[in-house]
């Protein structure tokens, strides 16, 4: 762990203060958007397609009217008057709010019922009744550009086939010249499946516009409100809604992961019927619909290889990549980057030869692509280099922790530059996987390993050693719908020495109430107790991108301390002032100026902040606040070593995960309980699509799997007893040195888990399977390879 | 997900409740545990227009041994049959199958006469009162009356009771010494429905023959079903690997599992043929320790 | 078609109106705007809807407000007294049991039945006796953790260290 250089009392940095917001949330006092009740307030609930694919021929809401209570029901041709039936993606693609005419995927919204309650919008919505004429889907994203698939966006004037955008990054001519002269080729076909966020609350809001003022209250659940305001006034300026007029609030949020920076068309549709009817209208999605159509994240179908020499170099890598993106690109991705931070797939090993190309293609189904846990497709890359150095060691017979051990990147060799143009920030990946090695036992377990295979039982042994980058980004690179990816802070501090700090980020659980306040703390000595941390209300905080990606410390966090900067250099002026000496002749540390030699001679923060009312010099402004806007120069790489250890039942394929090490470098920690809690909530989102959850879809595109009994969920059951440290290489760009952790651990552990059962089953043959590993999965292939 | 419209009754008489349903007929459902009715109301797969909820009914939740039997009440409730230690002493496998019906604040709610009168192959307890031979007792206007568990299961999601009965009573006859049963499931998280389920209970004479032996199996079936076979193949002789390995075979090849997200037909007759050779094992353990 | 029920509601008693096919948890919420039970899914999976009646947890997602006739019903915001902890609350608070707190409630109200079922469990009891409820952001790890220093508090004893053991 770094070292505290404050107090206890202060609570800087490298303390595991206890967070400030449970003491609501242990209490049902928490606020969420359901909880919301406005006066004369509307429900709304929505009618989906039961089909992947189909025309609308007619929606009969004549029964539905007669419903008690229902007040209206809305379709896209209500919408089509005034012309907010379609919206931008946030990859500037385009998506029905509601449809015309077409169907593009089960679940799709088709109209909404708007009820004076809850249950009569439920009854209005079973009472609509929809002719369709069922068309046939194209499901399989392989088969999407064949000559005879039905061109699905027709919408698009011109498209005559499937293909959404290629794109390449590496060197291919001489990725082939290495291939072609390499000793030792592996190459494996691989799926990321489709998977859901599945945040414990679903998506809703409550739309209220009061025609009066012409002004619409949107509260959401949105881990980007700013973002979102934006978005809202890019679609309903031309209807007078300009952003001005509209504030965002995103309550406390129940989950986010990604899942919750998109806008569905369910927000656009309760804002169009608060517009017209001038009342506000709640719409909660109910856990079937948040799985059955809002964003997925992952699905890349990839064909991963490495080459190689005989002793274990890694030479060069190629990924050849097939996107599924459903009916739009509505992924979440920085604009210039199609397919986010995949290009970290070179991994954390010294070699300078790499080529990886993708292909997106529409598919009738949900749209989506969101960053779930993930800074940006860093999950699809991390499981194709860690599963292909794992299937590399293999071919050769080296054992995966040395073949690591021989190529990774050495600390001194930072900043460090990959093959395929990433700057990486620090690390010391030996470290980290020795520290991993030592706290699992390696030799032993390796030792235990071969013992156990002697006797026909099988055991197997996974490592992950990734480097991730998150922390997006630098603005000459990184915007979303032109809005670069800065984010912000402002900290006002009051005469009394008590602060409120403001951001443009959003909390979903990560506890920023309680992190940013240390980092303030860090900066200003003020105890971080004191120091009230708001965020998600687009009236009264500061401009930002939000909270995803892993950004929120690297952005956010740096924004903080900035802004701090600045306050102290202020202080440092009020401090010469009263105590009359030069600003030279002072010393800092947090909390207290004093002068050099006469300690004695000093003043606190809170004295100073008190002057900068009551008593400040000349010709300065008073007050003590401060802004910073934090455009950062480079992202951040944190990296893990993560060792997995499984047994698994020969006679049924049941897999038990016996052990699961994690040591995170993710630079400077500034609160260990929480990076802690982090890194175990995100292992288990590791664990889930490595053995348990994948969205599951038919040939004719039902979903198969869309509520939770059959969307597996990890419960405690399932999820191991983690045992988790640290190696700290502290970022030199970032301020306080932080990386970011909360995505690490849903990006390292899928490939350690997926290589220890595969390592398990190595002996048979086998070298590789598609996550999620299932009981079912590992026993057909032991079945198929005659082992039983 | 909201229920439909539905009138509620809540009976305090088990000839009030009786009458009620005989009132509505068709209309009307049976309400206990409601952990089975209710999901299914949400999603409006089930939308009855009354509900007879038995829970206030007094009488129907009891755990008794009485004259060679061991009495459950049809209102009993999981939790219940989990703790209670009258049944853990004779009947091992009840703890083997509570712990793994769904979760701790369902099987707060769900009962036993519920999860047998579902008629749903995929519930845990069919197998097993299959496996110990119950005899469920039926009460309706004309009184009450015995059906053999093996008389019970009819086709999907239906059963022996006819419309106005209510399932008040399980009996399952108290077993020799020498006797032990034992229930196991594979199931892909903790809470769900099992991919492949066995109970067995297995009667070991002193002079180590089976003298008797019921082994019931969960959702690999339209209904649940006995391995008669299975059974046959262990009684009469003493229990040997071969008798066991005999067992298990024909319990996968009698069974008729469908594919479904939880495993291919193959892989669920697999399945089977492992648990029934591992719950005759344990079954057999615990009858040796009787 | 409505009925009239009377239900305790954590030490306070309310008649009510209601429709036959009113969810308990919709009667507790916005009925009654006790909002700290929340509602997670539609399946009766998640146990973010827990709480305790008649002292014994169930999933208020799947039970009718009108079975609640006559019983005494607990929630989150009734487990504090007078402004003071439970051992259970605190146990959260001071071992990071919770990210975005949406099912912390739940696991809670389930929390305090198995404690009073089982006063000093082991890990293994805990993993399975909260197995009906989901959380989607902790991983579960400190949710243990707080159970048995709740389980500590409960029965006395030393409560064990509430820092974070790295490896
Ligand atoms: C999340 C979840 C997971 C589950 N997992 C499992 C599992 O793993 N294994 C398992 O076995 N079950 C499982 N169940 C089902 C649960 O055990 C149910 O409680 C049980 O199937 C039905 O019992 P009940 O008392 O709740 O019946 P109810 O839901 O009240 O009734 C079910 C049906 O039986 C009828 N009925 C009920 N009682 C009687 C009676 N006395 N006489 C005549 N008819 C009656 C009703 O009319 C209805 O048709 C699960 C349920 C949930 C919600
Ligand atoms: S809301 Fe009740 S179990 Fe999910
Ligand atoms: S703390 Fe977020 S779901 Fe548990």
């Amino acid at each position: 762990m770094n070292k505290c250089k404050t107090s206890k009392e202060i609570g800087g940095m490298g303390h595991s203060l206890k967070r400030k917001e449970d003491i609501r949330f242990i209490q049902g006092k928490g606020h969420y958007v359901d909880d919301i009740k406005l006066p004369g307030m509307l429900y709304m609930d929505i009618v989906r397609s039961p089909y992947a694919y189909a025309k609308i021929k007619k929606i009969n809401i004549e029964e539905a009217m007669k419903v008690p209570g229902v007040v209206a029901v809305v379709t896209g041709r209500d919408l089509e008057k005034y012309n907010l039936h379609w919206m931008p993606t946030l990859m500037s693609d385009t998506q029905m709010v509601l449809p015309t005419d077409t169907v593009m995927y089960q679940a799709q919204e088709v109209a909404a019922v708007i009820a004076t309650s809850r249950y009569a919008a439920r009854d209005g919505r079973e009472a609509v009744k929809v002719d369709y004429e069922k068309m046939k889907p194209v499901i399989d994203p392989y088969k999407s550009m064949d000559p005879d698939a039905p061109v699905l966006r027709t919408d698009k004037a011109g498209k005559k086939d499937n293909h959404i955008w290629h794109w390449e990054a590496g060197d291919k001519a001489k990725t082939e010249a290495v291939f072609a002269s390499a000793d030792v080729v592996v190459k494996e076909q691989m799926h990321i499946p489709r998977i859901h966020v599945a945040s414990i609350e679903t998506c809703g809001c409550v739309a209220d516009y009061d025609k009066i003022n012409n002004h619409l209250t949107m509260y959401m659940t949105t881990q980007a409100p700013h973002a979102i305001r934006t978005v809202i006034a890019l679609v309903a300026g031309h209807v007078g809604l300009t952003e001005e007029k509209i504030r965002v609030i995103s309550p406390d949020i129940g989950g986010g992961f990604g899942g919750k920076v998109p806008v569905y068309p369910g927000y656009v549709i309760a804002i169009a019927v608060s517009f017209l009817v001038g009342k506000p209208v709640k719409w909660i999605e109910d856990r079937s619909e948040n799985l059955q159509a809002d964003s997925f994240a992952r699905d890349y179908h990839i064909t991963a290889e490495m080459a190689g020499t005989k002793d274990g170099k890694i030479l060069a890598t190629r990924f050849k990549i097939l996107a599924d993106h459903g009916y739009t690109d509505a992924s979440a991705n920085p604009s210039k980057f199609p397919t986010g931070m995949f290009s970290i797939a070179t991994g954390s090993y010294d070699y300078d030869t790499s080529y990886m190309e993708c292909d997106a293609v529409y598919t009738n189904k949900p749209p989506g692509g969101v960053a779930y846990r993930c800074s940006f497709r860093v999950t699809e890359a991390v499981h194709a280099i860690e599963r292909m150095t794992d299937r590399f060691a293999l071919e050769i017979g080296k054992d995966p922790a040395d073949l690591r051990m021989e190529n990774f990147i050495k600390k001194e060799d930072f900043p460090w530059k990959s093959p395929t143009g990433w700057i990486y920030d620090s690390g010391d990946y030996h470290k980290g996987l020795l520290k991993a090695m030592d706290a699992v036992g390696y030799w032993e377990l390796r030792k235990e390993q071969a013992e156990k295979r002697k006797k026909g039982e099988l055991m197997g042994i996974g490592l992950s050693t990734f480097t991730e980058i998150v922390g997006a980004g630098p603005s000459k690179d990184f915007d979303i719908l032109g809005i670069k990816m800065f984010d912000s802070a402002e900290i006002r501090v009051h005469p009394t020495g008590k602060a409120i700090a403001r951001f443009g980020t959003k909390s979903q659980g990560q506890g920023h109430e309680t992190t940013y306040a240390q980092i303030i703390a860090e900066e200003l000595g003020i105890p971080a107790e004191n120091i009230q941390v708001e965020e998600g209300d687009t009236d009264t905080a500061p401009y930002g991108l939000g909270t995803y990606a892993s950004r929120s410390t690297p952005t956010a966090g740096a924004a903080a301390a900035m802004a701090s900067r600045k306050l102290v250099a202020k202080a440092r002026k009020i401090a010469a002032y009263l105590l009359e000496v030069s600003e030279e002749d002072l010393e800092w540390e947090p909390g207290k100026f004093w002068v050099k030699g006469a300690p004695e001679k000093s003043k606190t923060i809170q004295e100073i902040v008190f002057a900068s009312y009551t008593n400040h010099p000349q010709g300065m402004e008073a007050g003590f606040e401060a802004t910073h806007y934090y455009d950062p120069p480079n992202l951040t790489f944190p990296s893990g070593a993560y060792i997995c250890v499984v047994d698994i039942d020969k006679e049924t394929g049941g897999i038990h995960v016996r052990r699961f090490v994690a040591i995170d470098d993710c630079g400077n920690i500034i609160n260990p309980m929480i990076v802690q809690g982090q890194v175990h909530g995100g292992l288990t989102q590791g664990i889930a699509p490595a053995m348990y959850e994948e969205l599951i879809y038919d040939e004719d595109g039902n979903i198969l799997n869309g509520t939770l009994m059959d969307y597996l969920v990890p419960t405690a059951v399932e999820s191991p007893s983690w045992e988790t440290g640290h190696v700290i290489t502290p970022s030199p760009h970032h301020p306080i040195g932080a990386k970011g952790v909360g995505e690490s651990p849903t990006v390292g552990a899928p490939p350690a888990i997926a290589n220890a059962i595969v390592d398990a089953l190595s002996p048979f043959g086998i070298t590789h399977l598609d996550i999620p590993i299932t009981p079912a999965k590992v026993w057909k292939a032991l079945k198929d390879k005659g082992a039983i | 997900m909201i229920p439909q419209s539905f009138q509620y009754e809540s009976p305090g008489t088990l000839e009030e409740a009786i009458k009620l349903l005989h009132q509505y007929g068709e209309e009307a459902k049976i309400l206990s545990g409601g952990h089975s009715l209710i999901p299914m109301m949400k999603l409006r797969f089930a939308t009855p227009e009354v509900l007879v909820d038995i829970n206030n009914i007094p009488g129907l939740s009891h755990i008794v041994e009485e004259n060679g039997k061991m009495k459950i009440g049809g209102l009993t409730r999981e939790s219940e049959l989990e703790h209670s230690a009258a049944l853990a002493k004779i009947f091992p496998i009840f703890k083997d199958v509570t712990k793994l019906i769904a979760d701790p604040q369902v099987r707060n709610r769900g009962t036993i006469g519920g999860n047998l009168a579902h008629g749903d192959a995929a519930n845990d307890h069919p197998a097993v009162m299959l496996a110990l031979n119950a005899t469920v007792i039926a009460t309706g206007a004309e009184g009450s009356r015995e059906i053999p568990i093996d008389e019970f299961f009819f086709g999907f999601y239906s059963t022996a009771l006819q419309f106005g009965e209510i399932l008040t009573e399980i009996q399952i006859p108290i077993p020799p010494t020498g006797t032990g049963s034992a229930y196991h499931k594979l199931e892909r998280k903790v809470g769900d429905y099992a991919t492949a389920g066995v109970a067995v209970q297995i009667t070991i004479g002193d002079d180590g023959i089976v003298k008797a032996a019921g082994i019931g199996l969960t959702n690999v079936n339209p209904t649940p079903l006995r391995a008669v076979r299975s059974e046959q193949a262990l009684i009469g002789k003493p229990l040997t690997e071969h008798s066991i390995a005999e067992a298990a075979l024909y319990a996968s090849e009698d069974c008729s599992p469908s594919a479904d997200l939880r495993g291919s037909e193959e892989y669920k007759r697999a399945m089977v043929a492992v648990l029934v050779k591992r719950m005759i094992h344990e079954a057999a353990n615990r009858a040796s320790n009787n | 078609m409505l009925k009239e029920i009377t239900v305790t509601v954590n030490g306070e008693k309310h008649t009510l109106e209601v429709e036959p096919r009113l969810l308990l948890v919709h009667m507790i919420r916005e009925v009654l705007n006790l909002t700290g039970t929340h509602i997670g899914c539609d399946t009766s999976s998640c146990g973010a809807c827990t709480i305790l009646m008649d002292g014994k947890s169930i999933k208020s997602c799947t039970v009718l407000a009108v079975q609640a006739n006559g019983k005494s019903l607990t929630t989150i915001e009734a487990v504090a007294v007078n402004g003071e902890l439970s051992a259970l609350q605190e146990g959260f608070k001071e071992n990071h049991g919770l990210h975005c707190g949406f099912c912390t409630p739940g696991m809670i109200m389930r929390a305090t039945e198995l404690l009073a079922n089982n006063p000093n469990p082991t890990e293994e009891e805990i993993r399975w006796g909260i197995s009906g409820n989901l959380c989607r952001c902790t991983g579960y790890n400190n949710i243990v953790k707080a159970v048995i220093y709740a389980g500590a508090k409960m029965r006395g004893e030393e409560l064990p260290s509430t820092e974070p053991q790295f490896v």
